[in-house]
């Protein structure tokens, strides 16, 4: 008796069940979402990014910042992620409705991102971190990525742009300006924000 | 549905028949084969470099093509891509020609194939370390790597039907199930999730459901098939002992199919997800205790009362230490599942030291395994020394027991300090780094079995290097490696003086 069809057909239709159950029908189910207004003040949230910020994600992508930052938050009571303060609530599928790529992340060598724009919303705080994540954190092991930043030669005024470094990291008569990369990336970061209240994520 | 054993008073013919299949899977699995380890060599670089700067992040630190973010995702690319896809395709080509009592079909094109498969590693590498990554786990290399990947695999299924088709065996392996069903399994996953992913076929968070219902997926029903087929092939090929139980192996082949497929959703507990995805992710995990338990019986009883055979056989050694490594990996990985235990252990350390226990621990000891047991076959060659392939078993078996007990402990303590808002989040960073430090020395351990198994690997597909008496065991005595040079040319010597 020749199995070899009935082999194939089966394990097709395994693969087959998994890929309608788990891909097609949440992606079924989630169609309909619709941004939310807040009726006080006509906001709509969310905004899909605009901008310095799209360009951002583009940054955050090539240099894989997803690797060791997650963009989510947990449930309260599950994990200690709101008790952190990473957020007021949860994060839900409505929050990624216009997320292209989704960059939930699975790995939190450093600490989570859905909310680092209302959290830290300085974009020099940003830029220090970035060009040397000493200055604003101690004992990280993140990278620098002094190659968003440029390095200018200038006499006793600062150049328009130029981080606050403080006197320990600078050296003499340089200033430190980021590039428009740079920019962008601390752009999207700051975007970062998924604090409004959702009907479907009390807590 | 027996064990083929390859005993004295097997008929000639089997055995000239053999040899005729040997011959024609020498040149494309051969191509497999080394392309694979030459992948290895380049996933070990990558993984010591990613696993340096994630303790001390100024190493290399103001080149932007090895930033972590980038060199990490090479790592997994390689690894997964480079080494681990094309160590399986060498090696189910030539056990499916071997089950099926058949030449290879189109050497040529399957070479050739191989060639793609690697131009599209080499091309997707280059794009990740450019920044021109994706940033989506497993699916990293661009859209336009896909047909680098997709058409070899198309050609790998056609070739494994073919063979199957025409088989001249009477009986169906269970290997060749496995083989089956994971060459069907890869093409499908990989051409819909790319399409998934890059033409924007779902929205929202079905892109990472999508994600990892691939990454589970691409480890669960494309190598850890072939692994399982490999060592239900290579166990009993070995002890000369029938496979335990047929019964059992079909009850272990379906439950995988069906169970496997469902457990990817894991990855995303706790995430913004219906609760019901998660859910059927844990079910799925939670009933892979069937296929899990039911192989580690199957080879339990095939091993019993022939373990001393682990003392003098290297292909023994590593596929007997991979199936081990599979039960403990999978029971793990079931439990890790739980929302319980995710709630700890998600986003850390742990996720990294369990993948390694499966992905090494169980399907590449496997592969080594495989080699050593089929590069002398094709190759009509002898491995060259006992001490390398010593060298090579310690050192992987060692490096990766360590970095998988190291990390699953620091993840744990590491998950357990995040719950507790107490606790600064650096000083889990604080805490982690030393064994952080400690995965880079075992790193560097199974670096060095890497090394000493490319050795190995050149010599005996070099022709200079014939070594053609018996067998390489752990306890065979070759003579040090210049010495036997020496011989070697002093014999060839004494041959030309003799003719002249």
């Amino acid at each position: 008796m020749n199995r070899t069809p009935f082999i194939i057909f089966g394990v097709f239709l395994t693969i087959a069940f998994s890929l309608s159950g788990l891909v097609l029908i949440p992606n079924w189910q989630f169609q309909d979402h619709k941004p939310v207004i807040n009726t006080r003040d006509g906001s709509q949230y969310p905004v899909p990014y605009f901008g310095m910020a799209l360009q951002g994600r583009d940054v955050y992508v090539d240099q894989g910042c997803t690797y060791c930052h997650t963009q989510q938050v947990r449930a309260k009571g599950y994990g200690g992620d709101i008790r952190r303060n990473w957020g007021n609530r949860r994060t839900v599928a409505r929050d990624y409705m216009y997320e292209f790529p989704v960059l939930l992340g699975t790995m939190r060598t450093g600490p989570d991102l859905a909310n680092i724009g209302a959290r830290q919303p300085s974009r020099d705080w940003h830029y220090l971190h970035l060009y040397n994540p000493q200055i604003t954190s101690a004992g990280s092991i993140m990278p620098r990525f002094q190659y968003l930043f440029r390095t200018i030669k200038a006499g006793e005024l600062a150049p328009s742009g130029a981080i606050p470094l403080p006197p320990a990291f600078q050296a003499d008569g340089t200033h430190i300006v980021p590039t428009a990369r740079g920019e962008q990336l601390v752009e999207y970061l700051r975007a970062q924000n998924r604090t409004f209240p959702l009907p479907e994520a009390k807590q | 549905m027996t064990s083929l054993p390859e005993g004295p008073n097997e008929n000639k013919l089997e055995q000239i028949s053999r040899i005729l299949i040997d011959d024609s899977s020498r040149v494309p699995v051969s191509l497999w084969f080394a392309s694979s380890v030459f992948w290895l060599l380049m996933g070990s670089v990558a993984a010591m470099i990613s696993s340096v700067k994630l303790h001390h992040p100024d190493f290399l630190g103001n080149i932007e093509w090895l930033t972590f973010g980038r060199i990490r995702p090479v790592h997994l690319d390689i690894v997964f891509y480079g080494w681990s896809s094309m160590a399986a395709v060498g090696c189910l080509l030539w056990l499916q020609a071997r089950l099926c009592h058949v030449k290879l079909p189109w050497p040529l094109l399957l070479s050739g194939l191989a060639m793609v498969w690697n131009v599209g590693v080499c091309v997707g590498v280059v794009a990740v370390l450019a920044g021109h990554g994706s940033s989506i786990e497993y699916l990293e290399f661009p859209a336009y790597c896909a047909p680098f990947f997709a058409i070899p695999a198309l050609g790998v299924l056609a070739a494994n039907v073919k063979m199957y088709v025409t088989k001249e065996s009477q009986h169906t392996y269970v290997s060749q199930w496995y083989l089956l069903a994971a060459t069907v399994w890869l093409p499908i996953l990989y051409v819909t999730a790319m399409a998934c992913t890059y033409f924007g076929l779902v929205q929202g968070v079905s892109q990472a459901i999508t994600n990892w219902w691939f990454g589970h997926n691409a480890l669960g029903l494309w190598v850890t098939p072939i692994a399982v087929a490999t060592a239900y092939y290579l166990i009993p090929k070995v002890t000369g002992k029938p496979v335990h139980s047929y019964h059992l192996s079909l009850l272990g082949f379906w439950s995988l199919a069906i169970f496997y497929n469902w457990a990817g959703t894991h990855h995303l507990t706790g995430g913004p997800l219906p609760a019901w995805t998660i859910t059927v992710g844990v079910v799925g995990s939670m009933m892979m205790f069937i296929p899990v338990i039911t192989v580690a019986i199957n080879h339990h009883m095939t091993m019993r009362g022939v373990f001393h055979m682990l003392k003098t056989s290297p292909t023994l050694r590593f596929t007997v230490f991979g199936s081990v490594m599979y039960t403990v990996a999978s029971f793990q990985g079931s439990l890790e599942a739980l929302r319980s235990h995710q709630e700890i252990t998600h986003f850390t350390q742990y996720t990294i030291g369990h993948a390694h226990l499966g992905l090494y621990g169980f399907f590449s000891m496997i592969m080594f395994g495989a080699m050593y047991y089929i590069f002398p076959r094709i190759t009509n060659n002898e491995w060259s020394s006992a001490r390398l392939i010593k060298v090579h078993f310690w050192g992987s078996s060692i490096g990766v027991l360590a970095y998988g007990a190291g990390l699953c402990w620091a993840g744990w303590w590491q998950g357990m300090m995040m719950i507790d808002p107490g606790i600064p989040f650096l000083e889990t960073v604080a805490y982690i780094r030393p064994y952080l430090i400690m995965r880079s020395v075992s790193g560097a351990g199974m670096t060095i079995a890497h090394i000493a198994f490319a050795i190995s690997v050149w010599r005996i597909l070099s022709r200079h290097h014939f070594v053609m008496s018996g067998p390489t065991l752990f306890t065979t005595a070759r003579p040090a490696w210049r010495e036997f040079v020496n011989e070697q040319e002093k014999r060839e010597q004494a041959e030309l003086e003799a003719q002249s």
